[in-house]
């Protein structure tokens, strides 16, 4: 299962470090890494393949977002197919 | 691999401008429920309903997880209860009582169904749940109640219509300390439909499946919000284009989240109902976007002419995005639930007069709008008569919920509640409709009904 991990906030060292900590603490694989700034605010967009993760989606996203709160960040994880079927004929 | 303007512009629509999807909808059957003795009917009932939506819960915050979209309520229809509790002995109010009880059980907050289709004329059943809908609404907290009373096939039947005004300010007394509340959980239709997953109207249709998912989109704020970026020189078609284009978009995930609950609840996808549905959050208003078109305030002249193109550019942009599009479909004007039609009546812009005309372009009809709570019984039915009206001849679903506040008079606030808001009481017309409503019989259908 692909998914999409973006992190929005003030741009910061480490953010990219203790995104992908976590993955490799989870068997996730990162396919694509991109960041911008996007109406002045830091924006990284992830696309993963989590299909032999070790640990459950919800954990995942549960642990993502606490990293987010602890570096004042907001760091979601979502299915791909939602970006895909918004915008994908 | 990854546009990240695609991954940031849904993740603006669901952070900042209110894009969620607004009810997750199971619609059950309840044919196999009625039983000639009311304790095991009432048995029956709550053990279907808990046994039948026992993880739409769970699964629907599942689905929330999944996806990063909210999915703001869970909700269940059932038949309409008139028909299942018909050939039992005793009181309807337990029916509902026993709906509450499920709904409690399963942890929704609302489920629809206490209702009967009179629109050619009554059974004793449809008498008896009509008369027992003031108190089943004021005993329970998350029922709703709908009376469908006239149809485009069968004209308007007035002795129903003469009823539900009764019937309303029954609802309204019995709750008169909480701002009679029990008229928000009451709809009267004209042409209803018959998988709508919005509340307080929806019922599972009797031509429905064993059980069904029905999805309900919401999404004003993302509309009014890409209008806002469009700028005021866009001309019309643009606006449209635009508008049509949003619609897509919402509608697509409302099919994506109906499709992944289907699977995981091993129901039957039924419709997307792609309506724009406003709450009481700043931003996330239909009026603001009929003012974004231009208007100084939603109620000015253009208002209609601003609603229909709305209307149909949403219609034209989710009918693309879905398999099966049902419900209401449109852009619904519930007063008290929009802040910026809230702030319209206050400022003398909008009146109940350009509301009704509103109700001719788009979705519903006069949706939850506080009047004074001395508003007499048939000033009531004849707003409703009106609604009919526009209703059967127009071809299209109308619904009446009206509020008399009791206590309140003419610009008045009021309170309702988290989705249901609050609000401005409106005026309604002082002269008498008193005659006209004591006629009763029928409004023959229109010309337009015989189309076989």
């Amino acid at each position: 299962m692909r998914a999409v991990i973006t992190v929005i906030g003030i741009d910061r060292v480490g953010i990219i470090a203790a995104v992908s900590n976590i993955l490799f603490q989870a068997n996730v694989n990162i396919l694509d890494i991109t960041q911008t700034t996007m109406q002045g605010l830091f924006t990284m967009i992830m696309l993963v393949d989590a299909g032999k993760a070790s640990v459950d989606f919800e954990e995942l996203s549960g642990t993502l977002a606490a990293k987010g709160d602890e570096m004042e960040l907001k760091i979601r994880i979502q299915h791909e197919d939602i970006f895909k079927s918004m915008h994908r004929i | 691999m990854i546009d990240p303007y695609e991954v940031v512009e849904t993740i603006k629509m669901i952070s900042s401008e209110h894009l969620d999807i607004r009810t997750i909808t199971m619609g059950i059957s309840l044919r196999d429920c009625a039983h000639p003795d009311s304790e095991q009917l009432c048995t029956r009932i709550y053990d279907k309903i808990t046994r039948q939506a026992r993880d739409l819960v769970k699964t629907g915050e599942a689905i929330e997880r999944q996806y990063g979209i909210p999915i703001i309520n869970k909700r269940i229809a059932v038949t309409p209860i008139a028909i299942i509790a018909e050939s039992s002995n005793g009181n309807c109010v337990k029916v509902a009582e026993a709906m509450d009880r499920a709904a409690l059980e399963l942890g929704i907050n609302f489920i629809g169904g206490y209702s009967a289709l009179v629109h050619k004329g009554y059974t004793g059943g449809d008498r008896r749940l009509i008369d027992s809908i003031p108190e089943a609404l004021a005993s329970t907290s998350r029922v709703c109640g709908s009376v469908n009373v006239a149809t485009t096939k069968a004209g308007i039947n007035m002795d129903a219509v003469a009823h539900m005004g009764r019937i309303i300010k029954q609802c309204a007394a019995l709750t008169a300390e909480q701002e009679s509340i029990a008229c928000a959980k009451l709809v009267v239709f004209a042409n209803a439909p018959e998988d709508n997953p919005f509340m307080a109207g929806a019922f599972h249709g009797v031509g429905e499946p064993e059980s069904v998912i029905n999805v309900g989109v919401s999404g004003p704020g993302v509309v009014y919000g890409a209008l806002k970026e469009l700028g005021p020189d866009a001309d019309f078609s643009e606006v449209a284009e635009l508008i049509k284009k949003t619609a897509f978009k919402v509608t697509r995930m409302g099919q994506l989240v109906g499709i992944e609950a289907s699977r995981r609840l091993d129901v039957p996808f039924g419709v997307v109902d792609l309506s724009l549905a406003p709450t009481p959050a700043v931003g996330d208003s239909v009026a603001l976007i009929l003012q974004e078109m231009g208007l100084q305030k939603c109620g000015a002249h253009g208002t209609t002419a601003a609603l229909a193109l709305l209307n149909d550019a949403v219609k034209k942009g989710g009918v693309m995005a879905s398999s099966s599009i049902g419900g209401l479909s449109g852009a619904f004007i519930p007063v008290s639930e929009d802040a910026g039609m809230v702030d319209a009546v206050r400022s003398g812009a909008l009146s109940l007069e350009k509301l009704e005309a509103m109700t001719c372009v788009c979705s519903v009809g006069l949706d939850m709008i506080a009047v004074p709570g001395d508003t007499s019984e048939a000033t009531i039915s004849a707003i409703i008569a009106d609604e009919a009206a526009i209703g059967t001849v127009n071809n299209k679903t109308t619904a009446v919920r009206i509020i008399p506040v009791i206590g309140k008079k003419e610009g008045d606030s009021v309170e309702f509640g988290g989705l249901l808001g609050g609000g401005v009481v409106m005026g309604v017309n002082r002269f008498s409709s008193e005659a006209f409503i004591k006629r009763g019989g029928r409004i023959p259908a229109p010309i337009h009904s015989l189309r076989n």
